[in-house]
This record gives structure tokens, sequence and C-alpha cells, in this order.
């Protein structure tokens, strides 16, 4: 019963950061991040106990995706039920995408206790976005490290990459969503 | 990259999200969707010259409500399967109520038509009943694809099942268009040969959701 109360509270609480997040505080979408972060990792440290090592990077795979599809999120609906929807697709996608490219790899190889990593260490992600980012075309790259990275505003990105505003935002939401489909080996 | 970054690069100058962005797509797909399928049956099919006769039978209307049900419902779906989290509701239902009730119309015209014009209220009068399936799909092609630009800009979690509403709403809708050609208003003949033009994009849909819609 108190689990449930709790899980209703932080509903109505994430719920409240994203609806202010999509309206355009950013501020407000930044801590609906961080605390959905908290959440989709414990839930991706129970689904995938047997593979410590991808939760970090399923979790920032799963991040990029809430992002890039924030844009479906219905006020009215729960934000639980919309953010498990995500979790539960992209975990059976990466469960498929790993059982095709990895069935001649012995997973128990680096399952020595010695070397599993602390709870601490794990926040970060095995593959390099950095590299990601420096293989987007320049019209996705620059606005991403202005805006993004730097934290330049929009009109100061258009002067300084001689883009359009217009052109700076769709490069930032195409860049993303590269970075996605990059990640996930599409690209 | 640490986590706690990406979710700062993320946030960092957030913009305001557009909540009328999907409606807008499918408003769009539902368009021009349409209008493709109506210059796809005018063109390749002619109009049927007895439309505006026929509009005077109470079956042709039973066709239009038959065909447009179907479409609204299957639409319904897509758009529900096309956002995390949301339940299915009632339209599958729904869709099943209605196609009982042509096969019930169905067997209610045959069993009171004499036994020699049975056939023929099954194949129509022309017996090219076989080519209707197809002309449906024709017509159902261009809102086929439209549905599934659409459904792709938003984040479908079920690929299979959105891909086979999909092509349901396009067949339905197919069938509305191409029902302005043809000529056949009989119960049995829907019952039988638009449902098996609509069964085609849902089964195109069901088979290619997963590599189409995919994110």
């Amino acid at each position: 019963m108190k689990d449930q109360g709790g899980m209703r509270l932080s509903e109505e609480r994430l719920r409240g950061l994203l609806v202010r997040g999509l309206a355009g505080e950013a501020a407000a979408y930044n801590i609906f991040l961080t605390e959905l972060t908290v959440h989709l990792r414990s839930y991706l440290r129970r689904r995938l106990a047997g593979l410590p090592e991808e939760v970090e990077d399923l979790l920032q795979e799963l991040l990029l995706a809430v992002h890039n599809k924030r844009h479906t999120y219905d006020p009215k609906q729960p934000l639980t039920a919309w953010a498990q929807a995500i979790a539960r697709y992209k975990l059976v996608d990466f469960m498929r995408r790993r059982s095709r490219t990895d069935v001649l790899t012995d997973p128990f190889d680096e399952d020595d206790p010695l070397f599993a990593t602390t709870s601490n260490d794990a926040a970060e992600a095995h593959y390099d976005m950095a590299k990601l980012l420096r293989g987007l075309p320049e019209r996705q790259r620059l606005p991403i490290f202005y805006v993004k990275i730097e934290g330049a505003s929009v009109t100061d990105t258009a002067a300084r990459t001689g883009m359009s505003e217009s052109a700076v935002k769709i490069g930032i939401h195409r860049g993303l969503k590269a970075l996605a489909d990059r990640i996930r080996g599409f690209g | 990259m640490k986590t706690d970054d990406l979710v700062s690069l993320l946030s960092t100058d957030a913009e305001t999200v557009d909540s009328g962005v999907p409606a807008r797509r499918y408003l769009l797909a539902l368009a021009g969707g349409t209008l493709v399928a109506l210059i796809l049956t005018a063109g390749f099919l002619r109009l049927n010259p007895a439309l505006w006769r026929e509009t005077s039978e109470p079956m042709f209307w039973v066709r239009e409500t038959y065909c447009a049900v179907l479409g609204v419902l299957g639409f319904v779906a897509v758009v529900r399967l096309a956002r995390p989290g949301l339940r299915l509701g009632l339209a599958p239902a729904g869709i099943a109520v209605a196609l009982i009730a042509m096969w019930a119309l169905a067997g209610v015209t045959l069993a009171a038509a004499p036994p020699q014009n049975r056939a023929q209220l099954i194949f129509g009068h022309m017996a090219m009943s076989v080519e209707c399936p197809f002309r449906i799909a024709l017509a159902a092609a261009p809102l086929f694809i439209a549905f599934i630009w659409a459904v792709r800009s938003l984040a479908p979690t079920r690929l299979r099942l959105t891909g086979a509403a999909c092509g349901f709403a396009a067949g339905s809708i197919g069938a509305l268009v191409y029902s302005l050609y043809c000529p056949e208003l009989a119960a049995p003949f829907l019952a039988t040969w638009y449902l098996l033009g609509m069964l085609i994009p849902t089964t195109l849909g069901a088979c290619l959701g997963s590599r189409l819609l995919r994110w």
C-alpha cells in the first residue's frame, strides 16, 4: 500500500515536471529527466540483472528516445504508463538486437566478479558520445555543440554558424534523432 | 559519456513542444491520402454514372456507413496505438460488431432471395468481383503510405498491430472512396469482397509493421 502511494506521488510530481518541460521550462525538464533516470536505471537493473554492463548504454538510449518522442505524451494520460511503454519497447528491441548479433560471443567472459563495476561507476556508457557527435553532419553537429553543450542561445549559434535560427533548431532536432539511430547501429 | 551529461545536454535550451503536431500530421495524412485515392479512383476507374440515382437507395447508405464506421474505428485504433502506454479501448470490439452486422445482413439477404439470384448477390452484376479487393487495395495505397508516414513520427510500441491498424484504416477509407465507382450494393457482395479488399492492406501492414515503424 505504502509503495503504491509512493508511486502515485512520483507520478504526479514527474507529470507536473514534464508538462512544464514541454511548455519550454528547461529547468523543470532537467529535473524531470534526472528523476526519470533514477527510475529507469533501477527498472533496467532489475531486468538486465545478468548484463550489468549494458544498463547504462540502454539507459542513455532510453533517455534519447524519451526526449525525441516527448511530443507523443498526452498530459491527460498517466506518465508512468507512457514512460514504461517506451522503456519496455526499447528493452525488447535491445534484447532482439542482442540475440541477433551476439550469438557467438560468450557473455560469461567478463562476468568475473573481480571486474564487476560498482554502482557508482556505472553512470557512464560504453559508446563514445563525443565520437558519435563528431560523425554527424555539420548542420547538426554545430547546433548541438553550441546550444546543447556550450549552452549558447539559438540566436548566438545562428550568428556564429551562419545558419538561420530555424535551421539551428532543426539541426538539433534531427541531430538528436540521428544520434539515437547511431547508438542502435542504424546509421 | 556520463548519463548526467546526456541529461543536461538534452535539457539545455529544451524547446516548447507543440502539442498540436500529431493532430496536424494526421489531418494532412487523411486529407492527402483521400485526395490521391479519389484521383486514382476517378482517373483509373471512372465514377459510377448511376451514383446520383443510387443515393436514393437505402443500401447505398448502408454501404457508405459501413466503410465510414470501419474507417473511423480503424483510425482511432491507429491514433491510440501510436502513443506509448495508451490502451486500445473499444475500437477492435466496434470493428467486430460492424463486421458481424454486415455478415448478418448478408445472411438475411441471401436467405430471403430466390435461389437463382443468390450467386449474383455474392458475385455482383459484372462478374468482376475478384478484381474488387485489388481495386480497393489500390485506392487504399496512398492512405496506407500516409498513415505510416504520420505514425513514424510518433512512437508506436506494438509495431505489427499498429501496421495492421494503419492498413485496416486505409483499407476502409479506401473502400469508401472506391464505392463511388463500384455499382454493387448487395450486402453479400460487401460482406465478402469489400472486406477482402480491406484485409489486403491490413495484412501488408502486419507484415511490414515491424520494419516500417521501428524507432
